[in-house]
């Protein structure tokens, strides 16, 4: 499961993050999973609480909030913009897209002009949003 | 915040040595050399890993023959495959025979992202085939991975050379370790080499052989290119400490 490494980075970032602020504890933790790298949600959410559940007092009672992201294109060369629709790609596509979010270059197109020059505006994957804490 | 780059130092803690294979230029002989040296590290014994980052052209797949079926498994993150003993991870597993342009960003992004879930076992040296010149990707393999040392090549044109020099300066000026340079292609005509102010680890030589062997290991290790390689490796590397094994008594 590919979504428990990515729920160890979200523990290491907001231990690294907490002892830089200073905080003695933290109380929450908030999550935003962009729609383009198809994370698992039960499985991030199960994943995070049982890591940060092994830590110490510094993190183990943070509660995780978990938002999502839509996913969003822009083509740099005729300026559209479109959404992400998981449903409409392959299985192995979807999964390789799901690993490495930007491999999207090598399969998705502009709708407008087929160009794989695009920018992925919103949505691409984990992002530690905020953390909430005692000093 | 990005999550991915504080769990980086913790998936490279298995990795006794970091070796980046660079050059300043294209074409000089760098996933041939790198998939080579992680070949005769491997065949004296080491335990070695090859990270492929030329996200545009990656060739280690190429030159170890893999099959189109065999994919890392998926288990808390990302195991490489092991392909003729050597652990392979590849941008190649998840984009297949399809192009992918990426802009700078997207380099660094998808760099990041391998380097965050890649599972490493523990490796003696992990071999890193570099794209060329001094981009995206040069810069961040210095910013993301851990002490690594760059081991040059070039070939015995002077166009080669004079890249090399930059490169050379580029990583003295950052502190980044290089293990020498490697000249690669050479022909019985070619001149001396210039000095580069930094140790010259050998030359290999133009090999017409080795073109056929690509794809097949077995065979690219009897190529003159690899035997050389072999003596190059081995002069450089001492040979590795025997691997905790069953006490003598045990064997029978
Ligand atoms: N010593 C040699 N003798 C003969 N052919 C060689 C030798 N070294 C490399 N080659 C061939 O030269 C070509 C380019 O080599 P390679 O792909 O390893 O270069 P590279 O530096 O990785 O290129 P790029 O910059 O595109 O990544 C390949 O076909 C390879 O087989
Ligand atoms: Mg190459
Ligand atoms: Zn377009």
């Amino acid at each position: 499961m590919h979504e428990w490494a990515l729920a160890e980075a979200v523990v290491a970032t907001a231990k690294r993050a907490a002892r830089e602020q200073q905080l003695r504890r933290v109380t929450g933790i908030t999550v935003r999973l962009g729609e383009l790298q198809q994370i698992e949600r039960e499985i991030f959410k199960f994943a995070l609480e049982q890591m940060l559940a092994h830590e110490d007092a510094l993190v183990r009672d943070a509660k995780v909030v978990l938002e999502r992201e839509r996913a969003r294109f822009r083509c740099r060369v005729c300026h559209r913009e479109w959404d992400f629709q998981a449903e409409e790609l392959g299985s192995e596509i979807a999964e390789a897209i799901h690993f490495i979010p930007e491999v999207a270059h090598a399969y998705l197109r502009c709708p407008s002009c087929r160009s794989p020059d695009f920018d992925v505006m919103a949505g691409r994957g984990v992002w530690l949003a905020s953390l909430e804490g005692e000093e | 915040m990005d999550p991915r780059v504080a769990i980086i130092s913790d998936r490279l803690k298995s990795i006794k040595k970091i070796i980046a294979i660079a050059a300043g230029k294209g074409g000089v002989g760098k996933s041939t050399i790198a998939t080579g040296l992680a070949l005769v590290l491997s065949q004296l014994g080491y335990k070695i890993g090859l990270l492929d980052l030329d996200f545009y052209g990656p060739s280690s797949h190429v030159i170890l023959g893999l099959s189109e079926e065999i994919q890392p498994r998926e288990e808390r993150g990302i195991v490489p495959p092991t392909v003729h003993g050597i652990e392979l991870m590849s941008l190649v597993f998840y984009t297949g025979k399809n192009p992918t342009p990426l802009r700078g960003p997207d380099l660094t992004n998808a760099l990041i992202e391998l380097l965050a879930i890649t599972r490493w076992g523990d490796l003696d040296f992990l071999i890193v085939d570099m794209p060329p010149g001094m981009g995206e990707t040069t810069l961040d393999a210095i910013r993301f991975l851990k002490n690594p040392s760059f081991l040059i090549v070039t070939t015995p044109s002077r166009v080669a050379h004079e890249t090399v020099g930059k490169l050379l300066a580029l990583l003295s000026e950052l502190n980044i370790a290089i293990l020498g340079v490697l000249e690669n292609m050479r022909r019985s005509s070619d001149r001396a080499r210039s000095s580069f102010g930094v140790r010259v680890v050998g030359e290999l030589p133009f090999d017409e052989g080795l073109e056929d062997a690509l794809g097949d290991p077995e065979r690219f290790l009897q190529t003159e290119f690899a035997q050389r390689l072999r003596e190059i490796a081995s002069a450089i590397f001492p040979l590795p400490e025997p691997r905790a094994s069953p006490p003598p008594s045990l064997r029978l």
